[in-house]
């Protein structure tokens, strides 16, 4: 009796393993043709995640669409940011690859020791710093699609309490909360902002969690800046309203979800595709926002924004997108009533880059 | 009928045989999980366990995967051997790292012949004094050195963030959370250029060396042994139960100290969050599939590097999902430890009788 | 502050740490028997891809829920095989079962990343956590088969010449510790944050191991252990919210200090460590010595 309860439990785990396998097995082998130029991705998770990867990953396959036959792709997940890197970025220069984008910030040193020993592979670097002849960077101007959300934020709260959930306490992150901010104070001088740091950028339990705090302490309105999308579930569940992440996440949360900041990769890896594919590629550093197409806002709502909000929105994009709008526009003073943007300019990108400071009027500190 | 009886003694063959035994079970699983899924299993077998290391490059790969693997296993084998269950290697090789990295960013613009060493030493203390914590404990206040070492593993994990993110962050690094790069003589030296094998292998080795010798050739070794083995005979025999316990943690801490600094002054040149993909609790599948006995664990830490590796190919040709090396590291574990049965039991076919 | 912030506090701290008790009074048991099982993390992953991806397929939280159980009584069976009948060493085969549950939940889940399902009100299973919390407690004073598991725990060689089927009886405690870490996963996944992600429990298995010890092996102590792990993680952020900024990595450290503390109080004292801590625990049993 007792070896055969074993032996079943024994088989039932063999079942569920092989099971398991199989459902994971509907993937197709793809067959490369030599005059194709090969192009590789590093992935930093899971191209399912509906956040980061997922647009990488989306922007991969709208490059795949544009260049047709004249390339291939492949991609590597769940890539580790620490000695592994190397060993995948290499994997990728080794087998023939010609382009390869590494996408995530921690691969940076890791993709330019690797092109150091592959002159001939080009290598693009996604939010990094250090370039080389052969290693490209890029990033998007996601601030810009911040101060949208802030604008409409400003004007939809209703309690003034905004909720803001980030994740690392890093210049981008800063960035977005400075940006949104200003808009936001801008047409609502009341609005105050509560933020707290998730230290994750992929817990969804803990950033519901923060969620559900930041509602509970009066926000009307979820802002987030990690990756998963439980605080726009979290939202919809306690009857507020929220912005998606990085992609369009209105599926997960259509009640409380007004627009989301998207992250489009597609153009500019389409560009960069066909740069290698008529061999016109060479090292830049490109820094894309909405004029580019890197920065795009997900359909505005109709069931929650008022048209005449839709409309300012609209009008903001444009704005942003012709260059008469900055969304760091002077003057711009810091928490100590610094003057730090005189007026009449605005902030130049190495300020951007770096910047660590809140601007007046956030009752808060940046952590350190 | 099939029954299990137990040996007299238990077998010294079956003992070094169940390990190679666990691995072929694991590839036979491998190749049935593979053919499930509709792959060529001869060809995803030789994608995941060869072509990985079908060149140079893949076998120096392999090496520098399997080094920190190694030099914690064998740190760990002067715990496991004296029953003490030192789980928490992850944060020992953490503050190994965080001690000798602070040296490298303190001196990152000094060039000296003298860094790298003091780096080494102080990877070595920093991890020597995180394991004394749970052997103070243990020896002070009889606490449970397997919870004690976990919870401290998880500690360690945090204090290298809090010093990422704040106080050492790099000042010319946009603010983003990792320290500056160590400079040149902070670096372990590669081995053959062009590849990323490094210094740290030597190490490893000389240190696999010096802990065969001791365990073969030293009192202190067989104290160990004995004392893992059959506590009372130990005790009768008059041995200092503290000092083992003290010098098997300060051991195990130094040398997952000095595989931490090792691969952040090897492949990574500086400290941020992720250093170690787990490499301290991987060890322990690594230490047990080494049988805790060193040259068990250098086979055992080239068969785990490589199902990291394996992982890599095997999505890379195959679109297979790289978490399949887990699966398979967690599969070697079980195999050997269910064909340890046969170490100290054998198994008896017999005639089945009538009710 | 006004009692709506309070018992709003209340209310996310009570979500936020089901899970934990879950995991927690499993393992309590388990332990309590003699056996340390440090596959919880990963048999909590395997829970939560199990029941997701059948709510994806069926659309029944039933299913979702009865198959979520039976994944975890098979990753507990299986440790439960190897420590108890192979008598493998039960922390390698911990961790073996919590790095396998890594890779296969991801193996499971790996199409249904993303995939929208509707979630399902946590407040039934925080009634559910707390019942079982005091049942547990009740168990061990007041059953007999209480007493028998904990003496198992207590001296496996006593209770197997008193009678008592040790190996059986451990068996079954592993199975339901199983059981309840899946229970934990179902929650995580369907309740929680419904959704699924890989590697979603986040560590959260080695917070409810830490439990189990702050609860110094006894039930009712789980319910104030995770509601303080709890409560120090929402206060953090509640502190944060009203701008008050500390470096979150240390009130991440807490739980597993404040553990090892607690560890230490209580191992100290000879007669404390003895009326809390099974001896027995990772110790295997052999009745053939």
């Amino acid at each position: 009796m007792k070896k055969q309860s074993i032996t079943l439990i024994l088989i039932a785990a063999i079942i569920i393993i092989g099971g398991a396998f199989f459902i994971t097995s509907q993937n197709e082998l793809q067959d490369t043709s030599q005059s194709q130029k090969k192009i590789g991705f590093i992935y930093i998770g899971p191209p399912g995640d509906h956040g980061w990867t997922y647009m990488h990953d989306q922007g991969r396959q709208y490059m795949e669409s544009e260049l047709g036959d004249s390339i291939s792709t492949t991609f590597i997940e769940n890539v580790p940011e620490n000695a592994d890197a190397v060993r995948a970025i290499r994997k990728l220069a080794e087998s023939g690859h010609d382009l390869i984008f590494t996408t995530s910030f921690n691969y940076m040193d890791q993709t330019l020791e690797v092109a150091k020993d592959f002159p001939d592979v080009k290598f693009e670097h996604a939010t990094g710093y250090k370039r080389a002849d052969n290693v490209s960077t890029y990033s998007s101007r996601f601030y810009e699609g911040r101060t949208i959300i802030g604008h409409i934020a400003g004007k939809m709260t209703k309690s003034n309490t905004i909720g803001y959930i980030a994740s690392f306490p890093i210049p981008e992150v800063i960035r977005g909360i400075n940006s949104f901010y200003l808009a936001a104070s801008k047409v609502n001088p009341d609005v105050n902002i509560k933020i707290i740091w998730a230290y994750t950028w992929y817990d969804p339990a803990k950033e519901a969690d923060a969620a559900n705090t930041l509602i509970n302490q009066g926000a009307d309105i979820i802002v987030q800046h990690t990756d998963t999308f439980a605080p726009c579930q979290a939202a919809e569940k306690a009857g507020v309203l929220a912005f998606g992440q990085a992609s369009n996440q209105e599926q997960f949360c259509p009640n409380a979800h007004m627009t989301a900041i998207e992250d489009v990769w597609g153009p500019y890896y389409a560009e960069r595709g066909k740069a290698i594919v008529d061999g016109s590629w060479s090292s830049i550093d490109t820094w894309g926002g909405m004029k580019e197409g890197h920065v795009v806002m997900s359909p505005y709502n109709k069931n929650i924004l008022p048209e005449d909000i839709i409309a300012e929105a609209k009008a903001m994009e444009a704005s942003i997108i012709d260059g008469s709008l900055h969304p760091f526009q002077g003057p711009i003073y810091n928490q100590a009533g610094e003057l730090v943007i005189p007026a009449g300019s605005v902030a130049d990108d190495g300020m951007l880059a770096s910047m660590m400071f809140y601007v007046e009027g956030i009752n808060d500190s940046v952590p350190q | 009928m099939i029954k299990i009886v137990p040996r007299g003694n238990s077998s010294k063959s079956m003992f070094i045989f169940a390990p190679f035994l666990s691995v072929i079970f694991t590839l036979i699983t491998a190749s049935i999980i593979f053919f499930i899924m509709g792959y060529n299993p001869i060809e995803a077998i030789i994608i995941f366990f060869y072509s990985p290391i079908s060149n140079l490059y893949g076998i120096s790969e392999l090496l520098v995967k399997a080094t920190p693997l190694c030099l914690i296993a064998i740190g760990l084998s002067f715990c496991f051997k004296n029953n003490l269950y030192n789980i928490g290697a992850e944060g020992q090789l953490t503050m190994g790292a965080i001690f000798g990295g602070g040296i490298g960013i303190y001196f990152y613009d000094v060039s000296s012949f003298l860094i790298l060493p003091a780096m080494i030493i102080a990877g070595a203390i920093g991890g020597a004094l995180w394991a004394m914590i749970p052997a103070i404990l243990k020896t002070k206040f009889n606490t449970n050195e397997i919870l004690t070492s976990l919870m401290l593993a998880y500690v360690a994990l945090l204090i290298l963030d809090y010093l990422v993110v704040g106080p050492w962050r790099d000042p010319e690094g946009f603010n983003f959370p990792k320290t500056r790069g160590f400079g040149e003589s902070g670096r372990m030296p590669v081995l053959y250029q062009g590849l990323r094998v490094h210094f740290g292998l030597i190490i490893t080795l000389i240190l696999v060396f010096i802990s065969y010798f001791i365990y073969s050739k030293t009192i202190f070794g067989y104290q160990l042994k004995v004392s893992g083995y059959s506590p009372r005979a130990a005790k009768f025999a008059g041995y200092n139960k503290n000092y083992l316990i003290f010098s098997a943690f300060a051991i195990s801490g130094a040398f997952a100290g000095i595989a931490g600094i090792g691969e952040v002054s090897g492949p990574i040149g500086l400290l941020y969050r992720d250093i170690s993909p787990n490499y301290g609790f991987t060890a322990i599948i690594v230490c047990f599939l080494g049988r805790l006995d060193p040259l068990g664990i250098i086979l055992a830490s080239l068969v785990i590097a490589l199902t990291y590796l394996g992982a890599e190919d095997a999505q890379l040709f195959l679109r297979i999902p790289a978490a399949v090396g887990f699966v398979f590291q967690g599969l070697v574990l079980f195999f050997l430890l269910g064909t340890d049965l046969l170490v100290n039991f054998k198994i008896k076919v017999k005639e089945k009788h009538g009710y | 502050m006004d009692t709506n912030l309070i018992i709003g506090i209340i209310n996310i701290i009570l979500i936020g740490t089901t899970p934990l008790i879950f995991a927690a009074i499993g393992e309590l048991v388990v332990e309590k028997s003699g056996v340390l099982n440090l596959g919880l993390e990963g048999m909590m992953l395997v829970g939560a891809v199990s029941a997701f991806v059948t709510l994806v397929l069926t659309g029944n939280y039933f299913f979702a829920l009865i198959i979520s159980i039976v994944s975890g009584l098979l990753m507990s069976g299986f440790f439960a095989f190897l420590v108890l009948y192979l008598m493998a060493n039960q922390v390698a085969t911990g961790l073996a079962l919590t790095i396998f549950g890594i890779g296969i939940s991801s193996m499971i889940g790996k199409n249904y990343i993303g995939t929208p399902i509707e979630g399902m009100s946590p407040y039934f299973f925080i009634v559910i956590s707390i019942i079982i919390v005091f049942l547990i407690g009740l168990f061990f004073k007041r059953t007999k088969m209480g007493l028998i598991v904990k003496a198992v725990g207590e001296s496996h060689s006593s209770a197997h010449s008193l009678g008592f089927n040790v190996i059986k009886i451990r068996f079954l405690s592993i199975l339901f510790g199983g059981s309840m870490s899946a229970l934990a996963g179902f929650y995580m996944s369907i309740c929680y944050a419904p959704m699924w992600q890989e590697g979603m429990i986040a560590g959260r298995g080695w917070i409810a191991l830490a439990l189990v010890v702050f609860a110094t092996w006894k039930a009712e102590r789980i319910l104030l252990g995770a509601y303080i792990f709890g409560g120090v993680a929402i206060m953090q952020m509640n502190l944060q919210a009203f701008g008050i900024k500390l470096p979150g990595q240390f009130f991440n450290m807490l739980p597993y200090i404040v553990t090892i503390l607690v560890l230490v109080i209580i191992s100290g004292n000879k007669l404390r460590i003895k009326m809390s801590a099974p001896s027995c625990l990772s110790i295997p049993f052999n009745k053939n010595q």
